[in-house]
């Protein structure tokens, strides 16, 4: 659990940064889009970077997601019969929409990749570049909402995530507890940021 | 009664014999967890008591309530206690939705002061599947006993104490192994826990014996039988909510978890494996 939602963390550092490369108009976006199929040419084949990423984010999805279902069930199990009246005490909203918020995280990926990548759930539809993709999808206020819904649900996932797993770890201490869980909201809030940033560009026009 | 009673309470009168704090009584409504035995399905039952002192304990209430449903005819509420003084750890309940009540104290130090005339109280027991309910509030926590049988202990020879300086452990751990051991294993953590899950009681036991030279022999075998342990009772997986260390009453803290989680790695990596 820990480590797979690690390397999905580092990848989404990266893929963020990436977005932010709309800023720098049409021919910069696509020829960033063509250098990561490119990467390591004529060394190795065409697309070879690219597929390994995909091969090791596919991987590390579907074992998050195995773990993340049998702790839920282990938990189901664990407690049969619920409480009649029960009153949190400590537990964040984060925390509380680990599961809910992870399922919809992942259908928010699957999406997100027949809309952008594939294209086939995109209004320019496939074959069209990575740009005119992005522009024509986020012109959609629809669209720009559900990636929003989605994006926060993902921040407080991370918020919770970032502190369990340095509790999982063995990472954390009384010292640290403060830190930690600060750097996961900070983090979480800029990632969710950078991510956010681009679809309302496109929808306020900022970026066409 | 006065074994709960405090020195403060006792030195300006109790209700009983001060006419003036008599108008303190108060009248509660209370739904409590009925069930008759293991199998049996159980339901919240309504009840009504009076005259309850602001200074009763919270069983001392019970015990009302008991006395009236016996004079009834009735059958009493069966609930777990031994020590009323914190200690034993045994008189666990779930009190409107939260473990051993609105203070973070063990039910039989938890005074009716902190509830107002009028209140309605739910009463239920723990509820996991490892704790199976014996009769109404009493549950069964034989399955902490067998995590702590797992690897909870040291083997070292004991006899008289030795010398205290012959073995020096740093202040910083004795204190934190000291707080560790401050648990009394009343499953509080379980209860309030979404999971059901035992690790803040067995990262409690596995802290203590950690941070010690007598633990350190049996410290990778320890953890990784006392967690395989927890998972056979049945008890849910960790995800650091919190619940636990806020419901806890002697305020282990989630710090103990991450160190539990730091041994098991290290444990796994040595190549230590549970029992089977
Ligand atoms: C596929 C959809 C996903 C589901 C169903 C899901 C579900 C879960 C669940 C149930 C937990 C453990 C519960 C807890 O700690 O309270 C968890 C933890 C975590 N998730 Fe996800 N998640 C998903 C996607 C992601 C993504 C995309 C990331 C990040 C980039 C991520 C990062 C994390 C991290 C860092 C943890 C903490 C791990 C630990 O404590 O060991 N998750 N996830
Ligand atoms: S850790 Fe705290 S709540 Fe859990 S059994 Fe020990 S004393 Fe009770
Ligand atoms: S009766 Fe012993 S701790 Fe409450």
């Amino acid at each position: 659990m820990a480590v797979s939602g690690i390397i999905m963390l580092l990848y989404l550092v990266a893929h963020m940064i990436g977005n932010l490369k709309a800023f720098a108009g049409r021919e910069t976006f696509n020829s960033y889009s063509h250098w990561i199929r490119t990467i390591g040419e004529p060394a190795v084949p065409a697309q070879t970077f690219l597929t390994i990423m995909r091969i090791l984010l596919v991987v590390t999805v579907v074992a998050h997601f195995w773990a993340a279902i049998s702790l839920w069930r282990q938990a189901r199990r664990a407690r049969p019969q619920r409480y009649v009246t029960k009153k949190p005490a400590a537990q964040s909203y984060a925390s509380r929409t680990m599961r809910w918020g992870g399922v919809i995280v992942l259908a928010f990926i699957v999406y997100h990749i027949l809309d952008l990548t594939l294209g086939v759930a995109n209004p320019e539809g496939p074959g069209t570049t990575p740009y005119d993709r992005l522009v024509a999808g986020f012109s959609n206020p629809l669209v720009v909402a559900f990636y929003t819904i989605a994006l926060v649900l993902l921040g407080m996932h991370l918020r919770h995530g970032i502190w369990s797993a340095t509790q999982t770890l063995g990472q954390s201490n009384k010292r640290r507890e403060k830190t930690v869980n600060h750097f996961a909201l900070a983090f979480s809030v800029l990632l969710i940021g950078g991510f956010l940033i681009v679809p309302f560009s496109v929808l306020l026009g900022i970026i066409d | 009664m006065t074994a709960t009673r405090e020195g403060a309470t006792f030195a300006t009168g109790t209700a009983g014999d001060d006419p003036a704090m008599e108008k303190h009584d108060m009248t509660l409504t209370l739904r409590v967890w009925r069930q008759k035995g293991p199998q049996h399905k159980g339901k919240m039952v309504t009840y009504r008591v009076t005259d309850i002192s602001p200074d009763m304990s919270f069983l001392e209430m019970l015990d009302v309530l008991n006395e009236q449903l016996i004079l009834a005819g009735d059958d009493p509420v069966v609930f777990d206690h031994d020590c009323r003084e914190g200690i034993c750890g045994s008189c666990g309940l779930m009190i409107n939705g939260q473990a051993h009540g609105p203070e973070q104290t063990t039910t039989c130090q938890l005074h009716m002061r902190k509830f107002k005339d009028g209140d309605s109280i739910d009463i239920e027991p723990w509820r996991a599947s490892a704790f199976p309910v014996i009769k109404d509030l009493s549950v069964d926590r034989r399955a902490l006993d067998r995590i702590v049988q797992a690897g909870g202990y040291i083997s070292a020879p004991t006899g008289t104490a030795p010398e205290a300086h012959s073995i020096l452990v740093a202040k910083k751990d004795s204190d934190a192994a000291f707080d560790a051991a401050t648990c009394i294993g009343c499953g509080a953590c379980v209860a309030a826990c979404p999971n059901a899950s035992s690790m803040l009681f067995t990262a409690a036991k596995v802290t203590h014996l950690g941070l010690l030279p007598q633990g350190q022999p049996e410290r990778n075998d320890r953890v990784v039988n006392m967690v395989a342990q927890q998972d056979r009772e049945g008890f849910g997986g960790c995800s650091n909510i919190g619940e636990c260390s806020a419901a806890c009453p002697k305020g282990i803290s989630m710090e103990t978890i991450s160190r539990l989680n730091h041994d098991l790695l290290g444990a796994l990596r040595a190549g230590a494996r549970p029992k089977s």
